[in-house]
């Protein structure tokens, strides 16, 4: 997935999303509208269970839809799936590109329990997963802390891990995405 | 005396939006907790914080102890309100909480674990001096013994199987000559049916009304009552709708039950909100049923009368503060009625789930609607029907009445069934408004829709 070519830019982009549970704002507040934080986005709405979301301006018009689909309309032509920001008014081009959720595909690791999400088994301990970490169905990937039991959560497929949603010390709930990983 | 800062609600619809209007006028913040089919739910949307802590299951959702308690230990919270059915009355989720540092709002653990247990609960009135529906404390071994309890008891008396239950293994004896015979015919249909031909016998009260009555009690020994409910109109034991007062009820019988009520609270050392249920007999004459260790469902009937708020009264009676009313200052003032909205075939009664695509609240003087549907709303088909709670207050029963049937009128809900419809036609039936009603009225009512 390549972000190389410059997204256009866009004027008033604000997108501000509050997390219910979350006490932190997520602000995207960078105009350039960029690959990583049309993810997030993109991971946001849909953990939200919005069926729709759209954002226009004058230079950039951005549609997410539960069909899970991204549909942009590309100025710049990249390598599929991408999600681009356009730079021209073009209506968006419905997808016959495969212009898809950057997360589709993944695997996503949920949280099965309410608790506290560590990364690692102790504070001065290295992290059970990163980024780029190969991992078969025991592997433990990370720790949900419940009355004071940690209990250690298994990946349950193999894969490699992509993403990680969540930050050490977070409060998760029943269900929150943890790890997105690419079977 | 203790801060109550953070509330977490453990419950769901209606009760939970309930809970949370008053900790927002005590300034006190609150996490809602919900399952995977109430991310729509209204109260998540009014809670400060909200949680999912399972999947649509009440059993590893609303009624799981450890994500529950998990969730009130991530969110810093102070207190617990249970609300009412799930785990309202559950002394080992009470316990927990006691054990957790995280304060229980309701009774001791002790406390609801002994009037939850139906026989502890009826030994502990009798000491009391609780009046409890006379009748064999033990099966009964001989006719002769029957005989003897009967002349004690009195008739029409009732002979139960041990063993039986939802109205079957029944006999309704009226004179004493058919004891015999119908005991020996008791127990031989229980042997059959379930295995044992242990049978009771007790006092069974033709045409009762369902009286309860609201106490409040705090840590300190104050307690006192807030009158009476009328819960008589019930269909098979649940109810569906409630007045207060009560039109059967002088002030001296209530005062009489108030009295009785509050008297056993102070023996069993209770605290917090509670109701004891009566069955009234037509002389006037009232039992004890059971005690409810929580905040009811038709509590919103006593704080239109009495101006209390029940929730308000249950936070400040949590962190340690005294009653703060004496029994005279509690006045019973005009008529309220509510109406249980469910979504169910008003004929059938058949549930009804789907989505609202219609939902408009009658308003005007003395109407007010407790409900967590809006319009859009999918009502889940995981959880009780009841979809929302029209109460009407006026200066008289006669005037409320005439409210609720207009308010009853106004309410528009569309999309699913709900049975409203089988409220009007109550509101406008001779004997309602006569007042005239027993436990029997749902089965000798016919009505066309």
């Amino acid at each position: 997935m390549s972000d190389t070519n410059a997204p256009a830019k866009a004027k008033d982009g604000d997108i501000v999303v509050e997390k219910k549970g979350d006490t932190k704002k997520q602000q995207v507040t960078d105009p350039s509208l960029n690959m990583d934080e049309l993810r997030d986005l993109a991971n946001l709405v849909i953990q939200h269970g919005f069926t729709d979301f759209e954002f226009e301006n004058e230079n950039i018009r951005v549609r997410l839809s539960k069909a899970v689909q991204v549909v942009a309309a590309a100025q710049t032509v990249a390598a599929p799936p991408v999600v681009i920001p356009s730079a021209t008014n073009q209506p968006p081009v419905p997808a016959q590109e495969p212009v898809v959720d950057a997360d589709a595909g993944l695997y996503k690791i949920t949280s099965p329990i309410v608790g506290t999400f560590y990364r690692s088994p102790g504070p001065d301990k290295e992290s059970y997963v990163s980024e780029g970490s190969n991992v078969s169905p025991e592997t433990t990937v990370c720790i949900v802390e419940a009355m004071k039991l940690m209990n250690e959560i298994q990946a349950e497929v193999s894969g490699e891990v992509v993403k990680i949603y969540v930050e050490n010390g977070q409060p998760v709930e029943y269900g929150q995405p943890l790890f997105g990983i690419k079977k | 005396m203790r801060e109550i800062r953070k509330i977490l609600i453990a419950n769901r619809g209606e009760i939970a939006n309930r809970i949370i209007w008053t900790c927002k006028e005590m300034g006190i913040k609150t996490v809602a907790v919900f399952s995977e089919a109430d991310r729509e739910a209204l109260h998540v949307r009014y809670a400060d914080e909200a949680l999912c802590i399972g999947p649509a299951a009440s059993a590893v959702s609303y009624l799981n102890i450890p994500s529950i308690i998990s969730a009130a230990e991530i969110t810093n919270v102070d207190a617990i309100h249970p609300g009412y059915g799930f785990l309202a009355e559950s002394a080992t989720f009470a316990k927990i909480c006691e054990d957790c540092n995280i304060k229980f709002i309701g009774p001791r653990p002790d406390v609801i674990a002994m009037m939850g247990d139906k026989v502890e609960a009826r030994r502990t009135m009798t000491a009391a001096g609780v009046p409890i529906l006379p009748g064999s404390p033990e099966p009964i071994e001989s006719p002769e013994e029957a005989r003897l309890l009967a002349l004690e008891i009195g008739f029409p008396l009732i002979i139960k199987a041990a063993a039986g239950g939802g109205g079957r293994g029944m006999r309704i004896v009226r004179e004493e000559a058919e004891l015999a015979s119908n005991l020996e015919l008791a127990q031989t249909e229980a042997l059959n049916a379930f295995k044992n031909g242990s049978v009771y016998i007790e006092r069974y009260i033709e045409r009762p009304r369902h009286i309860e009555i609201q106490v409040l009690a705090d840590e300190h020994g104050n307690v006192i009552h807030l009158g009476e409910r009328e819960c008589t109109i019930q269909r098979r034991h649940q109810k569906l709708l409630e007045e207060a007062p009560s039109p059967a009820i002088s002030k001296e019988l209530r005062d009489q039950m108030g009295a009785v009520a509050v008297k056993a609270c102070q023996e069993i050392g209770y605290s917090s909100a509670g109701t004891f249920e009566f069955l009234l007999d037509e002389d006037d004459s009232f039992y004890f049923m059971e005690m409810n260790t929580r905040i009811q469902v038709e509590h919103p009937v006593t704080e239109m009368v009495t101006l209390a708020d029940i929730v308000r009264n249950q936070i400040r009676i949590a962190t340690g503060e005294v009653v703060g009313y004496t029994q005279e200052e509690v006045q019973i003032v005009g008529h309220s009625i509510e109406c249980r909205i469910n979504a169910e075939d008003p004929v059938k009664f058949t549930p009804s789930p789907g989505k609202i695509t219609a939902f408009n609240i009658p308003g005007g003087p003395g109407v007010r609607v407790d409900t967590a549907v809006y319009p859009g709303y999918v009502v889940p088909p995981y959880y009780d029907s009841m979809i929302a709670k029209l109460i009407v207050h006026a200066r008289t029963r006669e005037l409320a009445i005439a409210r609720m049937s207009r308010a009853l009128d106004m309410m528009v809900v569309e999309g699913i069934k709900t049975t409203i419809p089988l409220h009007q036609k109550i509101m406008a039936d001779e004997n309602f408004q006569k007042g005239n009603f027993s436990t029997k009225f749902m089965e000798e009512f016919k009505y066309e829709i």
